[in-house]
């Protein structure tokens, strides 16, 4: 305690007035507040601005008022087929995944021998570049040589056209989607460790099973990670574009067209900078209201150890 | 239970899971011990298979890719669709481009800025700091979408475009999320140390330079190479700034690889030499994790728990 005190007031004794220590602090902190500045609020007010114009980057930017946004909600052909799709995908992978990383966290979570391999081999595929990810499951999910179809032909199955079928083309994205998931994996692991064993002890004394142990002190014990996890999977889904661009290119037949693959043509293809402005602005607004929600209806099912906040 | 119902044992592995489990060495612990196993196993197999894939159809010639049944150990197997693969195109150029021109530039600016500016925010007190910091957390929130615009419209008219610049000069600003982690890591590190260093008269520079950053050194290492493997693995970026061949990093090599070799009907080795490099810009970042596991996997934890 006493050296405590000591401490506190040898640091006032040397602290400087409140203005130096304000001068000092914003030094430290000045790239940061001028990157925030320059790529940050510059960008999304002047975003603000070029949604309300018509620019294609050769003459200068003409007022539209709501024109894009006009344009985007009532004239748009695929912008209707977009948001489906992308809240198709939102909607499952995010949950989806957390549920695969969960059960992976969950194995390695239990006494085993070889868990840093094992573990290793549920992470890595979270850190492999993209475009690898691409290539490959491109080749292993190929309609003929891939590597499930050629041994499905090999058994005289039929094949699956899992990447080449509008209809299987969203849920292989999810598929591969589950499989990268060592982030969220490794959060997870590192709260259940968290949990206090003596929990699991008491709840033996009282003769519970382990599946009771699952549903009453796991899963309450790490809604917290979960709801996470579940809004880093939503906000990820939403802006979800390199897989996509890279293995389907938004088909076929435009059944993996999401909202960041459709914005990103208006602005380079079709030089549409206002039009991919207000698409972003709708983006944003979209995924604000979304984990809001989410942070809400977090009250109902989030159990906060220490105390709800 | 058996090995052909996947999905009911996975039920059971999360029964499973709430340890204790039974008596050691009694049946049903010594039954449930193998199911735990067997689907972990079956899991790895599964989670492995695409490499094993990429490993050995980059091993394969046009006869071996296109057999049915496909051929999972090719023999012979052809090492030298490693290097043909890689000398036939520019991936010398591409991976140089990577490495020094976005991968090590990022590592080396983002982590020093991010740590400077993570100092401020946990170990200097000024009225602020808090709301500021708050701030610096709520941008990570923005969708990329939004300052895309905009901000290629400005790189552009500095004339950056097929430059690094628009990728580099960022990270001299730090980046939230890594400040973030700093912060927290900086917050475990005791205050006595630099007080002692304070009563000695040297300057916040001095103790944040010489005292912080050794202490910090395993998490400033980790912030590295998150970076560096970020810069490595980032394909929107150089996607939006980069359409120059000569500029190119590799993940826009890979694709360009790709459209070439499909370009021409189907190239008979169009699957081997795109598996091949592949695997080869693979093995960086599976290397980078494996000799630095422990604190890479308790960087990503922490910000899951502590945010």
């Amino acid at each position: 305690m006493t050296a405590m005190d000591m401490a506190t007031r040898v640091r006032r004794g040397i602290s400087k007035s409140t203005g130096k220590r304000l001068a000092l602090g914003l030094a430290f902190v000045s790239p940061w507040l001028l990157g925030f500045l320059g790529f940050t609020v510059y960008p999304v007010i002047s975003s603000l601005y070029y949604s309300f114009h018509r620019y294609d980057l050769l003459r200068s930017p003409i007022f539209l008022g709501f024109g894009n946004y006009v344009e985007i909600f009532t004239k748009d052909p695929t912008f209707g087929l977009v948001v489906y799709n992308t809240i198709y995908y939102v909607l499952l992978s995010a949950p989806l995944g957390v549920i695969s990383a969960f059960l992976m966290a969950s194995l390695l979570n239990t006494e085993i021998k070889g868990r840093s391999v094992f573990r290793a081999i549920f992470f890595i595929p979270a850190i492999v570049p993209a475009v690898v990810t691409a290539m490959v499951w491109s080749f292993l999910l190929n309609v003929q040589y891939g590597a499930i179809n050629a041994t499905l032909r090999g058994l005289g199955l039929s094949t699956i056209p899992f990447i080449s079928s509008p209809r299987l083309a969203k849920p292989s994205l999810i598929l591969i989607h589950m499989w990268a998931q060592g982030n969220a994996m490794v959060i997870f692991l590192a709260s259940l460790q968290d949990i206090p064993r003596s929990l699991y002890e008491a709840a033996t004394v009282d003769g519970a099973n382990a599946w009771h142990k699952f549903w009453h002190i796991t899963i309450p014990m790490c809604t917290p990670v979960i709801l996470f996890n579940l809004i880093m999977g939503f906000i990820g889904g939403f802006q979800n574009f390199t897989l996509p661009w890279l293995l389907t290119g938004g088909g076929p037949n435009q059944a993996t067209e999401f909202y960041a693959l459709f914005l990103y043509r208006q602005a380079f293809n079709y030089m549409r900078m206002g039009k991919a402005s207000a698409l972003a602005w709708i983006l944003f607004i979209a995924i604000v209201v979304f984990t809001v929600a989410l942070f809400k209806s977090s009250a109902r099912w989030v159990y906060y150890a220490g105390g709800t906040e | 239970m058996g090995i052909a119902a996947p999905t009911s044992d996975a039920a059971s592995g999360r029964e499973i899971r709430g340890t204790p489990v039974g008596k050691p060495g009694s049946m049903r612990s010594r039954i449930s011990t193998v199911l735990r196993y067997l689907l972990l196993i079956m899991l790895a197999i599964s989670f492995f298979l695409p490499f094993y894939w990429m490993i050995s159809s980059a091993l394969k010639d046009d006869s071996q890719v296109y057999t049915v049944p496909p051929i999972w150990i090719p023999r012979p197997a052809h090492w030298n669709n490693f290097p043909d693969a890689w000398l036939q195109h520019d991936f010398i150029r591409y991976a140089v481009n990577t490495v020094f021109r976005y991968a090590i530039p990022v590592a080396l600016a983002g982590t020093v800025s991010s740590a400077v500016v993570a100092y401020g925010f946990s170990r200097l007190r000024w009225p602020g700091r808090d709301t500021l910091f708050f701030v610096c957390l709520t941008t990570m929130m923005i969708p990329f979408q939004v300052t895309m615009v905009p901000l290629f419209i400005v790189f552009r008219g500095l004339g950056w475009l097929n430059s690094y610049r628009p990728l580099v000069i960022p990270a001299f600003f730090g980046s939230p999320y890594f400040i973030f982690m700093l912060r927290q890591f900086f917050l475990t590190i005791p205050e006595e140390l630099a007080d002692a260093a304070r009563i000695d008269g040297a300057n916040e520079i001095g103790i944040m330079a010489r005292i912080m950053f050794p202490l910090a050194q395993p998490a400033l290492i980790v912030v590295a190479l998150f970076q560096f493997m970020a810069a490595w693995n980032d394909y929107f970026g150089p996607l939006v700034y980069i359409n120059r061949d000569a500029m190119y990093p590799l993940a826009l090599g890979i694709n360009q690889l790709r459209s070439a070799l499909t370009g021409i009907a189907i190239s008979p080795l169009a699957y081997p030499y795109l598996m091949a490099v592949s695997t080869v810009a693979t093995v960086p970042v599976v290397v980078g994790f494996y000799f630095t596991q422990r604190t890479f996997i308790e960087g990503i934890s922490m910000t899951g728990l502590k945010g």
